[in-house]
This record gives C-alpha cells, structure tokens and sequence, in this order.
C-alpha cells in the first residue's frame, strides 16, 4: 500500500513581484514501511514539501494523498494521529519553559490518551533517554538530547508516517551517528514510514530506500539509493550533488 | 618559512559564575601564516571562542587570556578597545557562525550591504548599489536585486551566509575568521564560497582561519588542521593526512560519518576518554 502519494504539488509564498513558487509540479511516492529521502540544494523547496503536507503552507494546489486519502486544505486532528514531523532546529521546536514531561504530557492529552504517564515513560525509553531527564528543561539538555525529546513528541501519537526534517544538520557527527540508529531502531520497531530531508547525501544513502532530488522547486530526478551509491544518477544535477559529496 | 600573519601563545578564555570558573579555551598556541587553517571539533569544544578571542570578541563576564596574540608582530592584547575597532574592521575580518545574528533584522539587505560598502570607500549611493549588486553576484546570489529590496529574516540560512561573507570582503581584510561559513549551505554553493575564499588566499595573500563542524570538508579545503576537544587542540596534522589521524577522538569523529562508498546498518557511536580532555593542549605553531 502506498502510504503517502504526491501529485502535481505546487507551494507558492507571497504575492505580485515578491512571489515565490518554492514548489513546482513535484509528484512522487511512498510505499507504507519506506524510507524515502528529499536532497536538494538550500531553498530548493525540501522543508516546503514537508510543511505542505502537514499543513504548515497553506498556498498550495495538487493532490496529496496519505493512506490512500486525499488531504485538503485543513488538517482535522486526526491527521496528526498519522503524520507527524521532526524539525531541523531541536533549539527552536521546544518551548524554553516546558518541562520534557510537559512537552510529552501535553501532547498525549491533545492527542486523546489516558494513560499519560506510563506512556511518557515509555517515551522516554523509546528514544533512550530515560527518566532521569523526565523534569528537565530544554536549557538542561545537549543538542542530541533535545532531538530525542523532539522524536519523543512527534512518537507520542504513535503515528505511521515521521516527516524529518534535517533531523541532524544541528548536531554533532557524533551525536547525528546516535539520533541516526535511533531513527533506524525506531522505523522497524515502530512500523514507521519515513519521509527524510537532508542536504547530505551520505546521510540519505544511509537511512533510504529510495530519494528524490529536488532543484530550484522542482524534482529532477527520483532513484533507487543503490543506484546512488553506483554513481549512475542519470540527471547532471544529482550527478553534481553526487560528485560534490565523494 | 611561510610568513607568520598571526601568532597566539597559550590563549585561554574563561567565564567565571557563581560555580566557579569555566575555562572554554584552555592554553591553545598556534601560528597562521597565509594559508587555510581549519578548527575542528565537537560543539563546545571551543572553536567559536578562539576565533573570537582573537578579535577580542568575547562579552563579559567572560575573560581573555595570552601571552600574546601577534598580528604581524604587535599584540592585540595591548591595543585600546578604539584600535581594536580598526583591527576589526580593517584588518580581520569574521564571519560568525549565525549569519541572522550579525544582521540588522529591521533594515533592508541593500542598505547594510551599501553602508558597509561607503564606510570603507568614498563611493556614491549609485555607485555603491551597482558595487553592492556585483558583490552578491560574486557570492552566486541569483536574484540580487530582489535580495537587495528583502529583509534578512526572509533568507534561507544559506543566503544570510553569502551576504555575510560579501560584507566581510569589502574591506580587503588580511585575516577572515569564517566560523561555520558554509555549514547552512548545500553542496554546489559550498564549493562557490570556498572557491571565493580559496581565491582570496592564493591571490591577495589572506590569512584564513576556517572553522567547521565537517571534517571531510576541512580535510578537501583547507592546508592545515586543528582539532579540538573541551578548550584544547588534541592534534595537529596536515588537511591531506586528516583521514590517517591518530588520535582516537578525531579517529571517532571520523568513523561515525556514513559514507555513500562504504553503507553499514549501524553507525559507530563515539566511546570518549576523560584522558581526552586531560592531556596538555598540542601547540599548532608552525
Ligand atoms: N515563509 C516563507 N515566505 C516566503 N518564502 C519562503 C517561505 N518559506 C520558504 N520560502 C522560500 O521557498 C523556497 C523553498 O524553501 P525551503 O522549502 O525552505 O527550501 P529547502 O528546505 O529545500 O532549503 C525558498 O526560496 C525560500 O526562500
Ligand atoms: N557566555 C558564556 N558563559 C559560559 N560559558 C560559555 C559562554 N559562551 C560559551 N560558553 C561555553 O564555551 C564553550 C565553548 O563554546 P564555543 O567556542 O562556542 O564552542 P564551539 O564553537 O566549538 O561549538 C562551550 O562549552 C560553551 O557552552
Ligand atoms: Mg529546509
Ligand atoms: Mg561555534
């Protein structure tokens, strides 16, 4: 089954001469279980495809379609019960005066749960923290730390398709190498679909099956990561991105 | 000999608090003469702060010490807070690590572009524009003129970067400290702003202290490299050799890269040593 189908996406900003159409007929898809990868250049309108599909651009026209279901302009509750999002920046996604357990507690309220603080908890060990870091706040948590936090909250409705966002452009290859085999355990404990931006090529190879390279709004090219790692990218931007990241 | 452009003995930066002192940087020494010197290292392991202890950049309560740190032979630690003011404007030049920071959020790009550009030269309005225009093309922005009319919180982290690294040439600096210049931006714009920096070194002679988070990046851009953990430099090796270095933290940071040539289920994880950070700091002079 197809867990996410895009057709014919454009996402615009603005209006008049300050008009920006950051999305351009960009049509792809996922298979339930995938993990799919978006590369481009800055501003080529990766995080955009991402925002769109959660609802966080509202200029848009084309079909998006998750598990089977064309999604429109507003996004009802439920909806985030199936697709949730991990941001680049794990600085700016946390609010500086929640508690990790007010982070996690609130969303699992919102999101209907009853039995909150066995799944913080649960939470908590799922993304390797523990609960010694239950109470703390953001200012007490390393970069890694609070990626964890964010993958927590964007588990805590337990849904099927994780949109990620330059996961770990912020932190450190160290830290990355650790949220990158937590991203893995999670996927095949969890079931989870991803769809994965990045800018690195080495990253993507790493976690996808399959990726789309994107080039000023629009997708040149979507290929198998194996052939990526052939170096048989056919268009001659992912051929560039490709040279550029040996 | 290359010819030593700066010279930093023993450089500690210290942040005092209610709990004591903090040491940031602890006793780094190192020479740069008109090369590419690159910082390396975790975040905190105190690059940012060395390259703005050199500019006597650090806000109270924190603290720079040295025995010296010699640009062309005269200490930046004597000079007034007044000449350190030309110091920075004229003859090292930096690029910090967030470029949104650095700039004047309520005033247009244009117009910081060209107050820059007629604080250092006697240029008209008119004139400045079409320098300024030139400028952002030579950092490969498309669509200058419409950059020009923008506010900084409309660009994308990567156009913030190139703007930056257009003002910071304009006065022809000897030295540009480049924190994390590059780190925002994807691939092939990489390559254009090295190329520019590249090029500045070889042709004008500039000394150039890159600091980044990439040591693959490092490893291709820059001659010489430093690599630093908790405040000090645990080795010292040439760019071309970073990939046969043998000190376990940088050999840790290397191996925990994925690689599109070699794919592995698992990343190798970081296993760090409280020696690490207790050995005495590796002197980076030449
Ligand atoms: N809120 C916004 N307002 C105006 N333009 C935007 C906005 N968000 C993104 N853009 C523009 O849309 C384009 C695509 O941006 P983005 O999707 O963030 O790129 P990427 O994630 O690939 O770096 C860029 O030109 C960017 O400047
Ligand atoms: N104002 C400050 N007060 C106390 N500690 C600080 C301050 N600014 C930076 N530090 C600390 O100094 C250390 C080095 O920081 P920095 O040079 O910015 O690291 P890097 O650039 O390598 O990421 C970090 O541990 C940081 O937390
Ligand atoms: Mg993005
Ligand atoms: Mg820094």
């Amino acid at each position: 089954m197809k867990m996410l189908e895009v057709q014919d996406l454009n996402v615009w900003f603005g209006g008049g001469r300050d008009r920006v159409d950051a999305v351009k007929h960009a049509s792809f898809d996922v298979a339930q279980g995938e993990s799919f990868g978006l590369v481009g250049e800055s501003g080529s309108g990766k995080s955009t495809i991402l925002r769109a599909i959660t609802g966080l651009a509202p200029d848009w026209s084309g079909k998006i379609m998750v598990e089977g279901q064309a999604i429109g302009h507003k996004r009802p509750r439920t909806f985030f019960k199936t697709v949730q999002m991990v941001f680049q920046d794990p600085y700016a996604s946390l609010h500086p005066r929640h508690s990790v357990d007010q982070v996690l507690g609130e969303t699992l309220q919102l999101h209907g749960f009853k039995d909150i603080d066995a799944r913080v908890v649960k939470l908590l060990d799922d993304v390797g923290l523990g609960q010694k870091f239950r109470f703390r706040y953001p200012h007490q948590l390393s970069g890694g730390q609070r990626q964890r936090v964010a993958i927590a909250r964007a588990l805590a409705p337990e849904p099927d398709l994780l949109l990620l966002d330059e996961p770990t452009s912020a932190l450190d290859v160290s830290v990355q190498a650790e949220i990158l085999n937590l991203l893995a355990d999670l996927r095949t404990e969890h079931n989870l679909t991803y769809v994965m931006v990045s800018h690195d090529l080495s990253v993507v190879g790493h976690m996808c099956d399959r990726l789309a390279v994107m080039k000023d709004g629009e997708i040149v090219e979507v290929l198998d990561v194996d052939v990526l790692r052939h170096l048989n990218a056919e268009h001659p931007y992912s051929r560039q991105l490709l040279e550029a990241s040996l | 000999m290359m010819s030593v452009l700066l010279d930093v003995e023993n450089l500690w930066v210290k942040f005092p608090s209610r709990h004591g002192v903090f040491d940031a940087v602890r006793g780094v020494s190192f020479t740069l003469g008109r090369e590419r010197l690159g910082i390396v290292g975790e975040s905190g392991s105190g690059k940012s702060m060395t390259g703005r202890a050199i500019l006597r950049l650090i806000r109270p309560p924190g603290i720079v010490e040295a025995d010296h740190i010699n640009l062309e032979g005269v200490n930046l630690l004597d000079k007034t807070e007044k000449e350190m003011r030309d110091v920075r404007g004229q003859r090292i030049s930096m690029v910090m690590q967030d470029p949104k920071f650095s700039l004047n959020p309520v005033m247009t790009i244009g117009d910081q572009i060209i107050e820059a550009y007629r604080l250092h030269s006697k240029a008209s309005k008119a004139e400045a524009y079409k320098k300024s225009l030139e400028m952002l093309e030579a950092v490969s922005i498309r669509d200058p003129e419409r950059v020009m009319r923008a506010y900084p919180h409309e660009m994308s982290g990567g156009m913030g970067q190139r703007i930056m690294i257009a003002m910071m040439l304009i006065p022809n600096p000897q030295i540009l400290i480049a924190d994390e210049p590059t780190s925002a931006l994807d691939v092939s714009v990489q390559r254009q702003v090295l190329d520019i920096m590249d090029k500045l070194v070889k042709d004008r002679g500039m000394g150039l202290i890159f600091i980044s988070h990439d040591l693959n990046l490092v490893a291709d851009f820059c001659d010489r490299v430093l690599i630093m953990y908790a405040g000090r430099i645990v080795e010292v090796c040439d760019a071309e050799k970073l990939h046969a270095a043998k000190h376990p933290y940088t050999r840790g940071l290397l191996n925990s890269l994925p690689r599109l040539d070699a794919p592995r289920d698992r990343l190798e994880v970081l296993q760090r040593d409280p020696a690490w950070s207790e050995a005495p700091s590796v002197s980076g002079r030449v």
